[in-house]
């Protein structure tokens, strides 16, 4: 039984890899994204939290791109190059982090409102649709000013006003999922609501729910930044908190075009990453989308 | 910026059973109930907002006054005016009846009421997000059309991978290098366009003053259009797409007509559609756009303002500004569902 099992979800997975290959746009985002992964953990076996400190800065102030500097220094006089580097923990971190709290929400809202038709799954979609509609920067802005700034309260906000969308995502897989006569059979053998929801809905939604958490960690990573830029970050170097501050030492009109460049372009290149493996995932995994293809 | 790019799929109602009532009185009840969920949304937000600004952490008079120097005696008079001796429920009730009277208090930092400070600060908003939105939906919904309608050129490839990487560049960024390039001027490029502000200091008057704000406006427009407009581009490509192999298309086709007559009078209508709704239901979006742009060029409008009220911080200012901005969000979402009723008869559940 259970071998029978194992080598199916081996088949599986070797088909996903078979089709995941042929998009090599996703395939490079999945590359791109290991490597920055892999830099940012082990980022504290070379570098430590100093590089950010205003007192550690030796170089000169604004110090364009050179041998020593490869990418310029700040208004302190500290290298670009290990801010970026050690900034990046931040910005993973949360971006993470976000997306997983985000996708947890959603997928519990979900599939809760997917199973419970009536009046709890009415009453859920209703919540959902409210929180869809709120316009999410300003409601994450107000409330990362009321919580107060640190990682858990940047996660917090970016995580509540992201996740309706994952919600009616994850609801429609199970209308989908329910409909079909295995659950019928299943309920007729007595299965409650956790048996069906966790060993029937789950599985069926899980493949999808990779794909959105991929695309939601790239949204959150643009997010926190955004946030950051508003003067609303976690009081720790991010690629964020540097444009910011890129922006109040007047890095655009000190020509200072390093400053501006190399932590936006550190953001671009990582939220492209996500963007491509999310959409190659979705490509794949969607049977909707596989369809069409 | 960035939202999930997955299409919007409005509220479709299913085809009801097709009586012989006017399909007037069906959409007018259809938008009759879309009003009610928005009143309904719209509380929501009343409540929830008095709530959300009732969990800051300490004191509220302290938090309002900023640390500022007060003797215990004018703490005492400043809660008393602020109602806050008083039970929560009495002040729930306050609120909710000076929200609805547009009573929305008076800023700390500029010591006026909100309304009015709300009311200086609109104008320079819809101007630069009314245009901006405008220029962003055309063009969105013409290289949208031209890229799906010749589907896998050269064309289409470029426009979909600009939209992809515009669609992953965080706004302020994109408004900085711009500042920096066009506005400041790099390297032996002289700056362009004037980035601060909505006039120069010694604004001229008449016409020479419209030019002068259009310059000024150029560089926060150019930056808002670019992130708001690949989404505009995606839907319609891919809701031309879904047209293009309907049989009704072949036929057009099968009767002789022109390529152009096919593309734009029988597929690009009814690929409209849901480009339409979602100009209305990504408001949200383009207004998380605006208060960046609007922080990034100091341009005067409602978004530079929440932007001063969440960094001073100014709660009544901020309460008053999110309410605003959430409730004109929500009615502008209402009128999308109800746009697209009227748009679409085959939603309409005569």
């Amino acid at each position: 039984m259970t071998s029978l099992a194992a080598t199916r979800r081996r088949l599986a997975l070797s088909r996903f890899w078979a089709d995941f290959r042929t998009h090599r746009a996703g395939l490079a985002g999945a590359v791109i994204l290991l490597v920055a992964v892999l830099l940012a953990l082990v980022a504290p076996l070379f570098i430590s939290e100093n590089v950010t400190s205003v007192v550690e800065g030796t170089g000169q102030k604004f110090a364009p791109p050179s041998l020593a500097e490869p990418f310029g220094t700040d208004e302190s006089g500290r290298s670009i190059l290990l801010m970026v580097w050690w900034g990046s923990r931040t910005s993973l971190l949360i971006g993470f982090l976000a997306a997983l709290l985000s996708v947890v929400i959603g997928l519990v809202v979900g599939v809760a409102a997917g199973h419970f038709r009536g009046w709890l799954g009415g009453a859920l979609m209703r919540v959902t649709d409210w929180f869809l509609v709120l316009p999410s920067l300003v409601t994450a802005l107000v409330l990362a000013a009321i919580l107060g700034g640190s990682t858990l309260t940047i996660v917090t906000a970016i995580a509540i006003t992201t996740w309706p969308s994952t919600a009616r995502l994850i609801r429609a897989q199970t209308l989908a999922v329910e409909a079909r006569p295995y659950i019928e059979r299943s309920k007729a053998l007595g299965a409650g609501h956790w048996h069906i929801t966790t060993r029937h809905v789950l599985p069926n939604v899980a493949p999808l729910l990779l794909a959105s958490t991929t695309l939601e960690v790239a949204s959150a990573i643009v997010t926190e930044s955004t946030l950051a830029f508003l003067g609303a970050s976690a009081n720790k170097t991010s690629w964020g908190t540097m444009l910011r501050a890129s922006y109040d030492f007047g890095a655009a009109t000190n020509a200072a075009w390093w400053y501006i460049l190399i932590p936006g372009l550190a953001i671009l290149i990582v939220v492209m990453a996500f963007t491509l493996m999310g959409r190659a995932l979705e490509a794949v995994l969607n049977p909707q989308l596989r369809r069409k293809a | 910026m960035t939202t999930p790019l997955e299409s919007t799929e409005p509220a479709v109602q299913a085809a009801g059973s097709a009586d012989d009532s006017p399909a007037r009185r069906g959409t007018l009840r259809y938008a009759a109930s879309k009003a009610g969920g928005a009143l309904f949304s719209i509380a929501m937000v009343i409540v929830g907002t008095f709530f959300l600004f009732r969990m800051l952490p300490g004191d509220p008079v302290r938090n309002l006054a900023q640390g500022r120097n007060m003797t215990p005696a004018q703490l005492d008079l400043e809660r008393r005016r602020l109602g806050l001796d008083k039970p929560l429920i009495d002040q729930f009730f306050d609120f909710v009846g000076k929200t609805l009277r547009l009573d929305l208090g008076t800023s700390y930092e500029y010591k006026r009421p909100v309304l009015d400070l709300i009311g200086e600060r609109i104008g320079p908003t819809l101007l630069l997000a009314g245009t901006g939105l405008v220029i962003a939906v055309s063009l969105g919904i013409w290289q949208g059309t031209r890229a799906g309608w010749r589907h896998g050129t050269r064309f289409d490839r470029f426009s979909t991978g600009v939209s992809l990487v515009l669609w992953s560049v965080p706004t302020f960024w994109l408004g900085l290098l711009l500042m920096m390039v066009l506005g400041v001027g790099i390297g032996p490029i002289p700056g362009l366009f004037p980035f601060r502000g909505i006039e120069s200091v010694d604004a001229p008057d008449g016409f020479a003053y419209v030019l002068d704000v259009a310059s000024h406006m150029v560089l926060p427009c150019l930056t808002l259009v670019a992130v708001v407009y690949a989404q505009y581009l995606l839907v319609m490509r891919s809701s031309l797409l879904e047209e293009v192999g309907q049989d009704y298309v072949t036929v057009a086709r099968a009767k002789g007509l022109r390529d152009d007559d096919v593309r734009r009078r029988h597929a690009v209508p009814n690929a409209l559609l849901p480009t339409v709704t979602l100009v209305f239901m990504r408001i949200g979006f383009v207004v998380g756009g605006a208060v960046t742009v609007e922080t990034i060029f100091t341009w005067p409008g409602l978004g530079q303002l929440f932007y001063e009220a969440v960094r001073v911080p100014d709660f009544t200012l901020m309460q008053g500004t999110f309410l605003l901005i959430t409730v004109a969000v929500i009615l502008m979402n209402t009128l999308a569902d109800v746009v697209y009723h009227i748009l679409d008869p085959r939603v309409r559940s005569a």
